[in-house]
């Protein structure tokens, strides 16, 4: 387990002990790290004993208040900045003092606690500032290896898995201090929107597992002779519901001889994603027509919607990862960004093709195109 | 007479939560979704004080928000709210004279702001 060292500066004892009480049995993850991260609590009641320690302890998080015996809380912070020390700087401030908070972050401290804090508070700042350091030092482990675009992906990432849990702990911040009344009838909007974003957050996850089977070295295809037909056939069932609720009407044309060397979990996420998302940006009472094809070497897959379509700058940079069209028509829809990036990589991992026509308020087209009978060797 | 105040950001759920916790001050709510609502609104409205979102379909819609309501109503207050410094690590305030010539808002307020923070910022803004 790795353990962050977080220094607590503060003259009141009483601060210090409730910091080290709060964060003593806390623990913070993330989904994709393997270990937890837990917390090493020191103390300092001047900055002059703050300094001392972080010169030999160099700890992680240091905690600061301004005001102070001695030196101030500010000069501290500019000697850890001096020192280009890797630590993060929070300032314990009371609100009053905005004014000095805005100038210490000027100077390098990352966030600001206003005093009093609820343990909430102060464990949901150290952990938002524990993810950001880790990810940091990830970064730099990265960069170092020359990953820099790996990392560009985590911060995107921690962003999109951020942005819901931010609305859904707004939502039930509202619903605990009871701001509509005692009624539970008056929240139904609020709930109806965070498991909203939950099913959301789950989707991106399952996403994620794609994505990481996909980007994890070379692609590891499970090959075996598959029957398009029955494929699609599963793939139907899946988004039958979702289109039923829609009122969307999904039409598949498969011969039922079309055999192919394909991954029968990859070809399910390629017709799954495509045509849930026919389902999904559909007009109610739309339809989606999927239709699959062979020549002698290839398997040709169109799916087309009736549904929103895109603009073309809409759908310059649709295959890429967390890329989504954003506009009135779509702020009510739920989606990850990944679907298609990850039908696009599963494609050009085969050496296929895809491409999109799509028109606003027409619909769009999908076509792939595979070869028929894959073989490692072909890639390579 | 209840003070007006526009809230303007493109992502639903705050702006939801924003509306609700304005409306529990006593103030009258309009919300917009995007620069280009805003920008429509604002040609018949005139509120008391606005709160904007800084990124939404350009990045520096906020901006241009403030740019545009001060020039009609320079009197009325703006809140940015944001929470850019906290996910790109990129710095604005508002403190200096240079930063104020060309960012014309009056304040910028983090998203994670409590209500009882939010409320008193508006009613200083407000001088109520």
């Amino acid at each position: 387990m790795a353990s962050f060292k977080v220094l607590v500066v503060d003259d009141e004892p009483g601060i210090r002990m409730g910091t080290r009480r709060i964060l003593q049995n806390f623990k913070v993850d993330y989904p994709f790290m393997d270990e937890h991260i837990d917390f090493e609590i020191l103390e300092a009641a001047t900055g002059e004993d703050a300094i001392e320690i972080i010169d030999v302890q160099l700890p992680d998080i240091v905690l600061l208040d301004n005001k102070l015996p001695g030196i101030q809380g500010i000069q501290v912070l500019e000697y850890i900045r001096n020192k280009q020390y890797d630590i993060v700087v929070v300032m314990i401030t009371s609100y009053a003092s905005l004014e000095l908070a805005v100038k210490a972050t000027r100077d390098g401290a990352y966030d600001f606690i206003p005093k009093p804090f609820t343990p909430q508070e102060l464990r949901a700042s150290i952990e938002n500032i524990t993810k950001q350091l880790f990810l940091r030092r990830m970064t730099q482990t990265l960069n170092n290896e020359g990953k820099h675009i790996r990392f560009q992906f985590m911060s995107v990432l921690s962003h999109e898995l951020k942005a819901p849990l931010n609305a859904i702990e707004g939502y039930l911040r509202m619903i605990g201090e009871k701001q509509m009344g005692d009624n539970v009838d008056s929240y139904k909007e609020m709930i109806d929107r965070s498991l909203e974003r939950v099913k959301g957050m789950r989707q991106l996850i399952l996403d994620m597992l794609d994505l990481t089977r996909l980007k994890s070295g070379k692609p590891m295809h499970k090959l075996q002779q598959i029957v398009l037909s029955d494929i699609a056939r599963i793939s139907k069932d899946t988004v039958r519901p979702f289109a039923i609720q829609k009122d969307v009407d999904v039409y598949i044309t498969c011969p039922q001889n079309i055999v192919m060397n394909f991954d029968p979990g990859e070809m399910e996420i390629i017709l799954n994603n495509l045509l849930s998302n026919a389902v999904k940006y559909n007009h109610e009472g739309g339809r989606v027509d999927c239709q699959i094809t062979s020549e002698k070497d290839v398997v040709n897959i169109s799916v087309s919607d009736t549904g929103i379509g895109m603009s073309d700058e809409e759908q310059l940079h649709i295959f890429e990862d967390f890329v989504r069209v954003r506009n009135t028509k779509t702020r009510q829809i739920t989606g990850t960004g990944l679907g298609l990036s990850i039908v696009k990589k599963i494609v050009d991992s085969y050496g296929g093709k895809i491409t999109l026509q799509s028109f606003p308020d027409k619909g769009s087209t999908f076509n792939i195109t595979l070869p028929r009978e894959f073989s490692f060797e072909q890639v390579n | 007479m209840n003070k007006t105040i526009l809230i303007v950001d493109d992502d639903m759920d705050y702006l939801l939560q924003t509306r609700i916790k304005v409306e529990q001050f006593g103030f009258k709510v309009i919300t917009a979704e995007s620069q280009k609502e805003a920008e429509k609104i604002l040609e018949f409205t005139h509120p008391d004080l606005a709160i904007f979102d800084l990124m939404m379909e350009n990045d520096d819609s906020g901006f241009i928000l403030c740019y545009k309501l001060k020039r009609k109503y320079p009197e009325v207050p703006i809140i940015i709210a944001t929470g850019v410094t906290a996910e790109t690590g990129m710095l604005f305030d508002i403190t200096g004279d240079d930063e104020r010539k060309w960012i014309k808002a009056d304040l910028f307020l983090d998203k994670g702001i409590r209500a009882d923070q939010l409320q008193r910022e508006i009613n200083k803004l407000l001088k109520l």
